[in-house]
């Protein structure tokens, strides 16, 4: 575990650029179109462990390959979509998902969009009525306004 | 020797924005207009300054000056001319001197169109501007020096990443940059009015060009990053969710908001203080983006020069700015009280949803990008946020935004009625519900990213089109055409803006609907199904370019037994950096793109071949650009131009003399 987390944290230091990526090669293919559209789907889903911010999909890293096969592996062995991303979770932790999951703080990542929405438009709409409010008492006197007002007019 | 007074001048271009930041400020405070007139010879002459040390480090470059570390590690005598200039801004210290070099430009004009500007609040925006710029002399100097030399040179240099050996990437980062930097102009306008204590009408008709120049330079700078990526990487991605795209995308975001909401200030003189803190969260934005890409601090794709002690200054930069100015935002903004009134639906309100819409897409993009950050530092949870995210969690907002562009832009003024504004638009309406039920009868999938893709460009651009004949008032149908080439440029800019969106929009729905992709391995003379075409691998031959070796494949594609293209695909090895790239071959056309790869030689003899038919891909960048000019011709509009032409007949006298 800790030997993966450092090979992420060095290679995420070394300056360079990620190698033009060849993605899924033809030798690993599935025979199966139907299971190979499964394994591809599902590929784009995981994250290459040793890349940037890659899927395995569309990764050329040897991690990736060995990702790959093991998801094409699992799918013949008769697995469905998410007992694959299952097994590859427990094996990788929750750092292999690009799709982060919808369980305890990663809640407020989901959340925070459409809650940001809904505050902006209570905001505007709390900001139009005080101002509809606020016009009319803006347009009345002060009661200082008022009483010189009142001595003018006597004069 | 040329270095040192490259150097040297660096140096100078700091001291100079020191005093242009205190003297103008005192000046304006105390009402001295010695003191404030100070920063326009400053702004130029830190331009001037920081253009010959720029110039220094490309003569370096060019004349392969191998006793500087930094031309040593980016560099090779056999690399193409081109690149060698371009190499200039190809490494982080180059860039951050190609910053500097754009913050002092905008700096410099801001002095030399000033001339209308009240001289107090020219004097203090010149004043920030310069503060920006102290800051980042001090981290180029003492952080990322370009001009570091070598006590022993040696013979040849490193050479530069392949991959950024392109024309596409070569003047990507520039317009970039003169993007995020050109924001500065808005933080500075926007800091300089809130030391003022004053927004107006004045204020934002000075702030919108900077920003919408800034926007427009964005937008062909992320357009351009989209487009080097579709060729290069190999399988034609043009997006992807990368923290660097991010970094560029965010205050493309907010100064789109920006751009709408100074309307309002101009126009109506309402949403001042929401306008102004638009104008700091922009470059606030931009400077997120520099840290996120100078630090490293989120692993990606693009981080090529990453060093955690540069970040840590970055962000105390960051910090600076932003906690700075949002302290002075916070005692100073209720001084900034609306003038105009309008009612629920009006233009105003569509303004303001069109500002809450890209605001929280924004935001979207900003939470998904640090999150694994936070997730790690506070939840000690180690996860990734990708692309399934971003494609879930944002166009929402932004297909929002786009339904309602060509209902927003009918509305009038202070109150509209809803089903008034909507009437022109009824047959808008009809026709791209039309084009996407045709689209979905048409389609033999099962994706409804296509149809609404279509539906959506559809209500965008003929409901630009419906925008630009409303303005013609009434009449016989030809005299009101005869009207349209009387309108305001800035009428034109926004329905070609609003257009050029519908069209982006629809580019990308297409392409990631109908996409053909074909991997397999092809030995010579074989022949493939891609789509609706015919693949042909017919040879494969070794060549040598300048400073690469190549393997080239030939390519055909025909369809019904017409031959449509004779393609090139290659892959490329650099001895110098041992690297390899691949260079696709593209056969562009309106309605797809034939995308061909090839890849390493198998076992068996054969190559590994991919294919694919990228349905209305170019849409996406001609999109963008179509946005861009419109950002442009609006640019261009005559109150600007009256602007320039006051301040110009009013130097003519002095120039008579």
């Amino acid at each position: 575990m800790m030997r993966r987390l450092a090979l992420v944290v060095a290679l995420g230091l070394t300056p360079m650029l990620a190698a033009p990526a060849h993605a899924v090669q033809p030798s690993e293919m599935l025979a199966d179109p139907v299971l190979e559209a499964r394994a591809r789907d599902i590929s784009a889903g995981l994250r290459c462990l040793v890349c940037r911010n890659e899927s395995i999909d569309e990764s050329d890293a040897s991690l990736a390959h060995d990702l790959r096969v093991l998801v094409r592996q699992r799918l013949l062995a008769g697995d469905t979509n998410q007992q694959v991303v299952k097994y590859i979770v427990a094996r990788y932790g929750e750092f292999v998902l690009l799709k982060p999951t919808t369980t305890g703080a990663n809640l407020i990542l989901w959340a925070s969009g459409p809650a940001m929405f809904l505050a902006g438009l209570g905001l505007f709409a709390l900001t139009l009525r005080r101002r509809k409010k606020g016009d009319p008492a803006q347009a009345k006197l002060t009661a200082e306004d008022e009483a010189r007002l009142a001595t003018i007019l006597k004069e | 020797m040329i270095t040192e007074l490259g150097h040297f001048a660096l140096v100078l271009a700091l001291a100079v924005a020191v005093v242009q930041t205190i003297i103008p400020l005192i000046g304006a405070h105390k009402g001295w207009p010695g003191w404030m007139a100070v920063a326009e010879p400053a702004a130029t002459a830190q331009f001037l300054l920081v253009a010959f040390s720029f110039g220094a480090l490309m003569w370096a470059f060019i004349t392969d000056d191998f006793s500087l570390k930094l031309v040593v590690e980016n560099s090779h005598t056999l690399k193409p001319m081109l690149y060698k200039v371009a190499g200039t801004w190809g490494n982080h210290e180059g860039s951050m001197l190609l910053w500097v070099l754009i913050l002092s430009l905008f700096g410099a004009t801001a002095a030399m169109f000033g001339g209308n500007l009240p001289p107090r609040l020219r004097a203090r925006v010149l004043a920030v501007q310069a503060s920006i710029g102290v800051a980042f002399y001090i981290f180029i100097l003492f952080t990322s020096n370009p001009f570091l030399r070598l006590a022993n040179p040696p013979l040849n240099g490193q050479g530069m990443n392949p991959l950024l050996q392109d024309p596409g990437l070569a003047f990507h980062p520039p317009f970039l940059y003169l993007g995020y930097v050109g924001l500065s102009m808005a933080f500075s306008f926007a800091v300089a009015a809130l030391i003022e204590g004053r927004v107006d009408a004045a204020w934002a008709r000075w702030v919108r060009p900077w920003t919408l120049a800034a926007w427009v330079f964005l937008t062909i700078g992320i357009a351009m990053g989209s487009w080097w990526s579709y060729y290069v990487l190999g399988w034609g991605g043009f997006w992807f969710w990368d923290p660097v795209e991010n970094a560029s995308l965010m205050p493309w975001l907010i100064a789109a908001a920006l751009v709408h909401s100074a309307i309002v200030v101009e126009k109506r003189e309402a949403l001042k203080s929401w306008t102004v803190l638009l104008a700091i969260l922009a470059f606030g934005f931009s400077l997120i983006g520099t840290f996120l890409v100078r630090s490293g601090v989120i692993t990606s794709v693009h981080a090529f020069a990453n060093d955690p002690r540069r970040g840590v200054y970055i962000l105390a930069i960051l910090g600076f700015f932003m906690g700075g100015s949002l302290t002075l935002y916070a005692a100073r903004a209720s001084a900034m009280a609306a003038k105009g009134v309008f009612s629920t639906v009006s233009r105003e309100t569509a303004l303001v949803m069109n500002n809450v819409l890209l605001a929280v897409s924004a935001f979207v993009v900003f939470i998904g990008t640090v999150w694994p950050l936070v997730a790690e530092l506070v939840f000690n949870r180690k996860l990734s946020v990708g692309p399934p995210f971003f494609n879930l969690a944002f166009p929402p907002f932004l297909i929002a935004a786009a339904l309602l562009i060509p209902l927003g832009s009918l509305m009038p003024w202070k109150r509209a009625r809803l089903g008034q504004s909507l009437r022109p638009l009824r047959g808008v309406l009809v026709l791209a519900v039309a084009i996407g039920a045709l689209v979905w009868a048409m389609q033999t999938g099962r994706t409804a990213l296509g149809p609404v893709g279509a539906a959506l460009g559809a209500w965008l651009v003929a409901g630009s089109a419906v925008d630009l004949l409303t303005r013609t008032g009434r009449g016989p149908i030809s005299t009101r055409l005869a009207r349209l080439t009387r309108l305001p440029r800035a009428e034109w800019g926004k329905a070609t803006a609003h257009a050029g969106m519908g069209i982006l929009i629809f580019g990308i729905c297409g392409v990631m609907a109908w996409q053909v992709e074909d991997i397999r391995i092809a030995k010579i003379g074989e022949s493939f199904p891609v789509g609706q075409f015919e693949v042909t691998l017919e040879g494969v031959h070794k060549a040598q370019g300048p400073n690469y070796e190549a393997t080239i494949a030939d390519m055909k594609v025909t369809q019904d037994g017409q031959t449509v293209a004779l393609l090139h695909p290659d892959k490329r090895f650099y001895p110098v950096a041992q690297m390899p790239t691949t260079q696709a071959a593209i056969q562009r056309s309106v309605m797809r793109d034939i995308y061909l790869v090839v890849g390493d030689k198998q076992a068996n003899g054969g190559y590994a071949v991919r294919s694919y038919i990228k349905p209305f891909a170019d849409w996406m960048w001609a999109g963008a650009l179509i946005m861009a000019f419109g950002g442009f011709l609006s640019l261009t509009d005559r109150r600007y131009r009256i602007a320039v032409g006051a301040r110009k007949s009013a130097a003519t006298p002095v120039a008579a003399e």
